[in-house]
């Protein structure tokens, strides 16, 4: 690969990001990376049951924009939310117990892999309706303005999800009651099989912003310092003056829409696939890493082989959890203590 | 005790759990500066101010989600439906939401919400605003399901259901708001999930709520004065449904009547009639009758309305088939 020039948003970041959080982030998303190929895996395996959506080839996106949070901020997302779990904190051995269906599962085996939540650190699920959760963003940055707190929401979903009404509606009572959440579209191109030039009138997700008078962003999904340019301006503005912003982040899936969907199928072509994974956001952060002098080869290795070792642990702790007990079944239905409804399923 | 409208004891209990909890929130359509569609929150923009009493825009999807999302973040909201048949475009919120959250996050997430607003047929509305929908809540586990009868009730299972940590759907009668009733000076709540025996009757039970109560006390007068003695039951609570009252009717009077608005197929009385059935069937003296609204869209025209719609009548009638006397 040849060196890259250094853009101006690239310069910006790297001068204004310690060096330890820049190497941090390479290391999330080779985890993240790592992660995913091991889900892969173990879906085959049918370790992982249900439905299993990969986020390989879209790391930059979470990473970077998480990137820009304080621990108090919230994360909400869609059902390809692995990688947004594990950055938000959750503990890798715990998601993939969630992943197997394991009582120490982040959410005790009871939500797989499209729900993964864990309140503590702010991670909010893991919603499985496209455009189910982005109400839900809304109403959290409702309550941080009715609390007068100033913890902001990052809510994620797919360009797919702008077409459905919560989409809409969300975005016009955010603009209206001047709400602290980012609304992120991480645009891969394709809601399952469909493009978007099949399913949205307007090519430019980011312009749906202007119908409610929002601020809004289109951004480079491949580049994680581009992503953390972006969103860490949108995070000011929700966090210093309770404004939301729609940011476009346009990545690419390298695998298929879930697990049961091969990498390419009718819908793009092996040869559009190849050509987007020579864009391959880890290789290309790490580029900019190495031509500005903060990152070898070396490095590079050593915290691929920490992430392949914590991955690993996260199966061992996974296999090593049991699977939830009968007596769990009617747990959690309720906050109260719930039972069988008649006599008959007693 | 005061004579109150149903609608104004709905208000105190607003008005009073505002006051007791900060975290309490009303947000609908028309809730604030008009007031309530139906008045119900007449006042309380002025007393608590718009950050609480939050009008929306015509978009029940989305701020049933609000709610649920809020609710996640920590406070209580009570959302209002300006009718129940709006909340079919919010349904994916409340049934896949706020039902599912707790379970699915494995315990993390209470859903402490209010759903509330009028629900069942009116006057001429026709098809679209007519209709009872407790069936469809009640079947969904993670939700509550409250339909009172009277301003007592309405007031104190409201409070309840304020401070319930679960999502609450609550259904006032559309018809009821301006019927009135004793409610207490004094501050009281009623538990959700506890049955009450709105007449005392020894020769058959009839099973109704919210406005069908009102249905079922008029048939029981006229069956009175032919001698036959009516037990009438009100759950109050469609789920969790407290059928110990009913059943220890049933097996005093031998017979039930159930009586319910919404429509005959999949209903609230096919669920209680199983349940009848099956904790008591060996005290039955006749099959268990329902009466429910007939199976179709609701018309507009006066005359076929009044066909639908289960009156005092038509129990009259079922209550006499299941004596045998007809």
């Amino acid at each position: 690969m040849t060196t890259p020039a250094i853009p101006d948003h690239v310069s910006r970041q790297l001068a204004a990001t310690p060096r330890a959080q820049l190497v941090d982030m390479l290391y999330q998303m080779l985890l993240g990376r790592r992660y995913e190929e091991k889900c892969a895996e173990m879906y085959a395996l049918q370790k992982i049951g249900g439905f299993c959506h990969l986020y390989i080839g879209q790391e930059a996106v979470a990473i970077g924009a998480l990137s820009t949070l304080r621990p108090d901020d919230l994360v909400i997302t869609a059902y390809r939310e692995h990688v947004h779990a594990l950055i938000k904190g959750c503990d890798p051995g715990r998601v993939m117990a969630e992943l197997f269906g394991r009582r120490d599962g982040v959410s005790r085996g009871k939500g797989g892999s499209m729900h993964l939540f864990d309140k503590d650190k702010g991670m909010l699920g893991g919603h499985g309706i496209v455009g189910g959760h982005i109400p839900l963003a809304t109403g959290t940055a409702f309550a941080a303005k009715y609390q007068q707190k100033d913890y902001v929401t990052l809510c994620f979903f797919g360009e797919a999800a702008v077409n459905i009404g919560t989409f809409h509606e969300s975005l016009n009572m955010a603009a209206l009651w001047k709400l602290p959440v980012i609304y992120i579209v991480e645009n891969n191109r394709f809601g399952m099989g469909t493009a978007i030039e099949r399913s949205s009138a307007i090519y430019d997700v980011a312009q749906r912003a202007c119908a409610y008078d929002m601020a809004n962003e289109t951004v480079d999904g491949m580049d994680v310092l581009a992503i953390r340019d972006v969103i860490g301006r949108a995070v000011d503005l929700a966090r210093r003056e309770s404004l939301p912003t729609l940011i476009e982040a346009r990545c690419y899936r390298f695998m298929g829409h879930s697990m049961s969907d091969p990498v390419h199928g009718h819908y793009r072509t092996k040869e559009e696939v190849e050509g987007q994974k020579q864009q391959d956001p880890i290789k290309q952060y790490f580029e900019y890493l190495k031509t500005a002098g903060l990152a070898t080869q070396a490095l590079l290795e050593e915290l691929d082989r920490k992430a392949r070792a914590v991955t690993e642990q996260a199966v061992q702790f996974a296999e090593a959890s049991p699977e939830p007990s009968a007596d769990e079944l009617y747990q959690d239905v309720y906050a109260e203590p719930y039972g069988p409804y008649t006599r008959s399923e007693q | 005790m005061a004579l109150v409208t149903y609608r104004d004891a709905l208000n105190q209990a607003l008005r009073e759990e505002l006051r007791r909890d900060p975290a309490v929130f009303l947000m609908g359509e028309e809730v604030g500066v008009y007031q309530g569609a139906y008045k119900v929150s007449k006042g309380l923009l002025q007393e608590f101010g718009p950050q609480r009493i939050v009008d929306t825009p015509i978009t029940e999807e989305g701020f049933s989600g609000v709610g649920v999302g809020a609710a996640m973040a920590g406070l209580r909201p009570i959302i209002e439906m300006m009718t129940w048949n709006f909340s079919l475009v919010a349904i994916d919120q409340i049934v896949n939401g706020a039902a599912k959250l707790l379970y699915m996050s494995g315990g993390q997430f209470k859903i402490p919400i209010v759903f509330r607003g009028p629900g069942g047929a009116a006057h001429q509305l026709a098809a679209q605003h007519s209709q009872s929908l407790e069936a469809w809540y009640a079947s969904v586990p993670g939700l509550k399901v409250v339909a009172p009868s009277t301003p007592y009730d309405a007031k104190g299972l409201l409070k309840s259901a304020i401070r319930d940590d679960d999502p609450v759907i609550f259904m006032e009668g559309e018809t009821l708001y301006g019927s009135k009733g004793e409610v207490p000076d004094e501050e009281y709540t009623i538990p959700i999930g506890v049955t009450d025996v709105k007449r005392q009757g020894t020769d058959v039970t009839v099973v109704a709520w919210s406005k069908m109560v009102t249905v079922a006390l008029k048939a029981a007068e006229t069956l009175a004065a032919d001698g036959i003695s009516c037990e009438v039951i009100d759950p109050r609570t469609i789920r969790p449904l407290d059928d110990g009252p009913i059943l220890e009717s049933v097996r005093k009077t031998n017979r039930c009547v159930i009586l319910e608005e919404g429509w005959p197929y999949a209903g609230v009385g096919a669920q209680i009639a199983y349940q009848v059935q099956q904790a008591a069937f060996g005290d039955l003296d006749a099959p268990i009758a329902r009466v429910t609204g007939l199976d179709v869209p609701m018309p507009y025209a006066k005359n076929l309305e009044h066909m639908v719609m289960p009156t005092p009548a038509r129990l009259v009638a079922a209550v006499r088939e299941v004596l045998y006397l007809d």
